[in-house]
């Protein structure tokens, strides 16, 4: 029953997304679309949100559609009810914000069709339950995310932004295909019962893993396949934005985690350690190019590169763990995985839409051009400053939780044999660490220059607050922020059926946990309480507050800045987003980035100005991805002589061809 | 009964951390100008000097918002509650199962994040520039301090910092590579959190070298008030943690009875003490280093700290 409700929600959303294109250019169309896509996405929420609870599950249901042998095989277990969960309260949740931003659209007819459509496409691919129509859905829903991304597609850097993702896109589809291919075997068994049935050779597993990762990673974002998402995340309109980094990321964790922990069947220790590293360099790599970027979408956009690197150490960690049949151990970093990708999704949307509030209010994405909003945008400020602190993972927030739990797992790991393992894990934890910190670092400079601090341009100073609808969404969501972290334990209860599912057990059951603590092993080894930590936050931030009003001198005065004494009025002697980031910059980018600072000081007695100038070198895309392209353009270059050939040539081209096609086939017999 | 005699402990280890603050700051004053052959303030200048910014009115910069008169209160706050974590003269507090260590280090990473942003909320230069350098510097102390928590949580078979500290005061624990270790790193790191010398300075007004003075420039009156009371209480925090950890001798065990709470209070005033005398005894013997040295000596505590959890993670099969 809720497989069937999910297939007509998602058929509804396609029909939406007929009608937008027929009344899209309508004046009503923009709320009415957002209303009603809003609608299916909360229904389709709760339905997964039901079915997940209710444990009415793994139901298959075959469609007469798709390849003629095959059909089109549709199921909705555990992992899939959870993953839609997710899906379907962002699509919601930026559905709703749409309907209060989606005004300021100059071409609403470019987005509201494609909108739908790709919510339409991200449920189909968790609910598909075989390899022809988990491509197609998955295929369906990179077109459509593309389509957005070149919703403006008149903007400067859009069509670059579009290319290259389209690019990386189809290449993921590639590496999905062969994987499947691989999965299915020579029978061609490609429906998921089937592969699970009959699994795999060993040396093909492998070759499984690194395609998932290639396919399933370069859509989530992993390092070095990141390249396309600071770039494609922030081009297309903020609610977009949202869905793509807050929700369409986690679809990529689903088919990782589809296909590496359900399909492919028994599980190699040194997968876990591939994937670990694999994390740990994404987390911290991430969150540098975060802190040196100076538009505050792509900061947001670098920032989901490291939060995918989280959660993928936790994916990693819960493989090596399953090999090594530590079930227990297993499930309390799979958990943890899955509580990020959760809080990450909560956190991101907010802190897409905030952005998309001050692009919108002040027409700037560079931070340095921006400041003093706490003023002009209070409520979006207030919301923000609470995504800030969650993505912070400062308790009570709910990234705290799931920073906690990893950490929980990474110190479970000593019991691994492996000795890769044992070697390979501290590290990847001090490399967590950090990447926690720098995250904190990143996001204190996020507000404290965009929100904080005196206005940096005539735009941002006369600012205005966003719309009714905006705010509310917003704040909601960072008061979610807030209630999953205080209450993390009902939330990893619902992962029950999933782990049970895949690991054939489960945590402790959290919610009858004395006061609600969350407690992943036992009592002794580790527990944490949000709702306690708040309760006493507040409380003795109410008791200081009261103590203080009463002892001390109520008197406030207003006055001009101090400043030691020396205030200049510019604005543009505040630190910048630059210099903020220069200390950090010095530390780890002078290795890692290659950062050359420049001070041309102009010789004693003239009067140029000085000028200082930062060069940093983006080592991936110039060592990986710039050989690439300059291989393909020297080979179309020599193969451009193709163009021009005779047809007698042609034709024996073809013949050529021919033979040696045929030649091999025989010898393969 | 024993739930209440617990919350008295609890309440009377939480009041007891806010009276002992400012006079752990007034010994290390008085024994630094000792150490210089002055005569020094006396030992309860911190205290008159709180109830001083107290009496004064608060003098706000123009454009500082909420946040900024806000933030005071969430750092005191925040600070208060992980110091009335840390096990100070008893070891099984009531609530101690609430936050285990790690959370205790977040709890002050908030009070960091909010500080950080206090400094930049009004738009001058010094502030920024001390926002900035606090959280270059959290950035290495912060993941140090997780390698030292992760190596003691190995070697205890918990992060809950009772149990750490009840397995501290076992027989089980021997003379341990890694526990030196972690000594000497929480001990970097407790010196760079705490702004001490030869991290920054606490006494400086030389502006180009202040990292902490410089956020909380624009703060006066009572919300200064707070902001110091806050960093005398880190500083007590992690001298705390470390007498809890490394020098667990007197430490009331949970349901003790009275006799042993007094002994544990007045051994729990000595370490005070001791390492207050310590520290003054070191920033006299140590001059300031560049800030930009400064990745070099938290870079030396994360990989002691990593080095220490390495040990435990080969040497141990697991828990």
């Amino acid at each position: 029953m809720p497989l069937a409700i999910s297939l007509l929600g998602s058929v509804g959303l396609l029909s939406l997304s007929i009608v937008a294109a027929i009344i899209g250019r309508l004046r009503l169309a923009t709320s009415v679309v957002y209303l009603a896509s809003f609608g299916l996405s909360l229904g389709l929420f709760a339905n997964a949100a039901l079915a997940l609870l209710r444990s009415d599950l793994a139901v298959t249901l075959i469609l007469p559609f798709g390849l003629p042998w095959i059909g089109a095989h549709f199921r909705m277990d555990a992992l899939a009810s959870f993953f839609l969960v997710v899906i379907n309260f962002g699509g919601a949740a930026a559905s709703l914000y749409a309907v209060g931003y989606g005004r300021h659209e100059e071409t609403p007819s470019r987005v509201l069709p494609f909108f739908a459509a790709f919510l339409a496409g991200m449920n189909l691919v968790l609910l598909s339950d075989d390899a022809f129509t988990f491509l197609l859905s998955w295929e369906f829903m990179s077109l459509m995310s593309w389509a957005l991304v070149m919703a403006h597609h008149r903007a400067p850097d859009n069509a670059r932004a579009g290319y290259v993702y389209l690019l990386m896109a189809s290449l993921g589809t590639f590496a999905l295909l062969l994987a499947f291919g691989l999965l299915a075997g020579p029978a061609g068994g490609y429906g998921f019962d089937a592969i699970r049935a009959s699994h795999a050779a060993a040396p093909y597993t492998t070759l499984v893993l690194v395609l998932a990762l290639l396919g399933a990673g370069s859509k989530a974002g992993l390092v070095p396949l990141h390249a396309w998402l600071p770039l494609a995340h922030p081009a297309a309109p903020s609610h977009v934005s949202a869905l793509m980094s807050g929700v369409m990321t986690k679809v990529a964790v689903y088919a990782f985690i589809r296909i590496v922990f359900d399909l492919v069947g028994p599980l190699e220790w040194w997968w876990g350690l591939l994937v670990i590293v694999l994390g740990g360099v994404t987390a911290l790599m991430g969150v540098l190019y975060a802190l040196f970027e100076t538009d505050i979408k792509r900061v947001l956009a670098y920032s989901t590169v490291e939060n995918i690197g989280f959660i993928f150490v936790g994916l990693g960690l819960s493989l090596a763990f399953a090999a090594g049949h530590f079930a227990a151990a297993a499930i309390v970093a799979f958990v943890a995985a899955l509580l990020h990708v959760l809080n990450h999704s909560l956190f991101k949307s907010l802190l897409f839409f905030g952005a998309g509030a001050v692009q919108t209010a002040t027409g700037e994405r560079d931070m340095e051009r921006l400041g003093g909003l706490i003023h002009r945008m209070p409520m979006t400020a207030l919301a923000m400053l609470g995504g800030a602190a969650a993505i912070s993972a400062l308790p009570p927030f709910n990234g705290f939780v799931s920073e906690w739990m990893t950490f929980q797992a990474i110190l479970l790991s000593p019991q691994l044999p492996q000795w890769g393992l044992k070697l390979v894990v501290p590290a990847v934890g001090a490399l967590l660490a950090l990447s926690v910190t720098l995250a904190a670092a990143c996001f204190v400079r996020f507000y404290g220059i965009v929100f904080l601090s005196r206005p940096r341009s005539a735009a941002a100073a006369a600012a205005g607050e966003t719309d009714r609808i905006s705010q509310t969404v917003m704040l909601a969501l960072a008061g979610l922020c807030l209630l999953a972290g205080i209450l993390p334990g009902y939330i990893a209860d619902a992962m029950t059926p999933a782990t049970q599912a895949l690991f054939n057990g489960h945590m402790p059951r959290q919610s009858s946990i004395a006061w609600l603590s969350l407690v992943p092993i036992s009592k002794a080894r580790s527990s944490y309480n949000g709702m306690l930590v708040f309760f006493f936050i507040a409380a003795s931030a109410s008791m200081a507050a009261y103590g203080v009003h009463r002892l001390s001198s109520r008197v406030t005065r207003r006055a001009p800045i101090w400043d030691c004494g020396f205030p200049d009025p510019s604005p543009l002697v505040q630190y910048t987003a630059g210099s903020f980031s220069q200390p950090i910059r010095r530390v780890f980018g002078t290795l890692l980035f290659r950062a050359r600072e420049q001070v041309k000081m102009p010789p004693p007695g003239e009067m140029a100005p000085a000028q200082f100038s930062v060069r940093l070198n983006d080592i991936i895309w110039n060592t990986l991805y710039l050989p690439v392209a300059e291989g393909v353009r020297l080979a179309t270059d020599r193969l451009n002589i193709l163009q021009f050939l005779t047809i007698r040539s042609y034709l024996s081209l073809v013949f050529g061809a021919l033979v040696a096609l045929l030649l091999v086939v025989a010898l393969w017999r | 009964m024993a739930l209440i005699r617990d919350l008295a402990v609890q309440g009377a280890e939480m009041l007891l951390v806010l009276i002992l603050a400012p006079l752990v700051t007034g010994v290390v004053r008085k024994f630094k100008a000792r150490l210089l052959r002055r005569v020094g303030p006396p030992l309860i200048q911190p205290y008159r000097e709180l109830a001083r910014l107290l009496r004064k009115e608060v003098v706000l910069a123009d454009n500082a918002s909420w946040l900024f008169r806000a933030a005071p209160y969430l750092i005191f706050a925040a600070t208060w509650v992980a110091a009335a974590l840390v096990p100070t003269f008893a070891v099984g507090l009531v609530f101690s199962w609430s936050a285990d260590l790690i959370a205790i280090v977040a709890l002050l990473g908030s009070a960091r994040f909010f500080l950080a942003l206090a400094g930049m909320d009004v738009g001058t230069s010094f502030g920024g520039i001390g926002s900035s350098r606090e959280v270059m510097i959290a950035s290495l102390a912060e993941p140090a301090m997780i390698m030292i928590i992760f190596a003691l949580a190995l070697l205890a078979g918990s992060t809950q910092l009772s149990t750490i500290a009840a397995y501290m005061l076992s027989p089980h624990v021997g003379l341990r590579v890694t526990l030196a270790m972690a000594l000497v790193a929480i001990i970097m790191v407790g010196i760079a959190e705490n702004a001490r010398v030869p991290i920054d300075n606490p006494t400086t007004h030389l502006e180009l070298t202040m990292v902490h003075e410089a956020m909380v420039l624009e703060y006066s009156g009572r919300h200064l008030a707070l902001i110091e009371l806050s960093a005398e209480l880190k500083l007590l925090l992690y001298l705390s943690l470390i007498a809890c950890v490394f020098l667990p001798w007197g430490l009331a065990p949970p349901g003790a009875g009275w006799s042993a709470y007094a002994l544990g209070a007045s051994s729990y005033v000595a370490k005070l003490m001791a390492g207050a005398i310590a520290l003054a005894f070191f920033e006299t013997a140590i001059a300031k280093m560049r800030v930009f040295r400064i990745p070099g000596f938290l870079g030396a505590a994360l990989m002691l700290g990593l080095l220490g959890t390495l040990f435990l993670f080969v040497s141990r099969g697991g828990l």
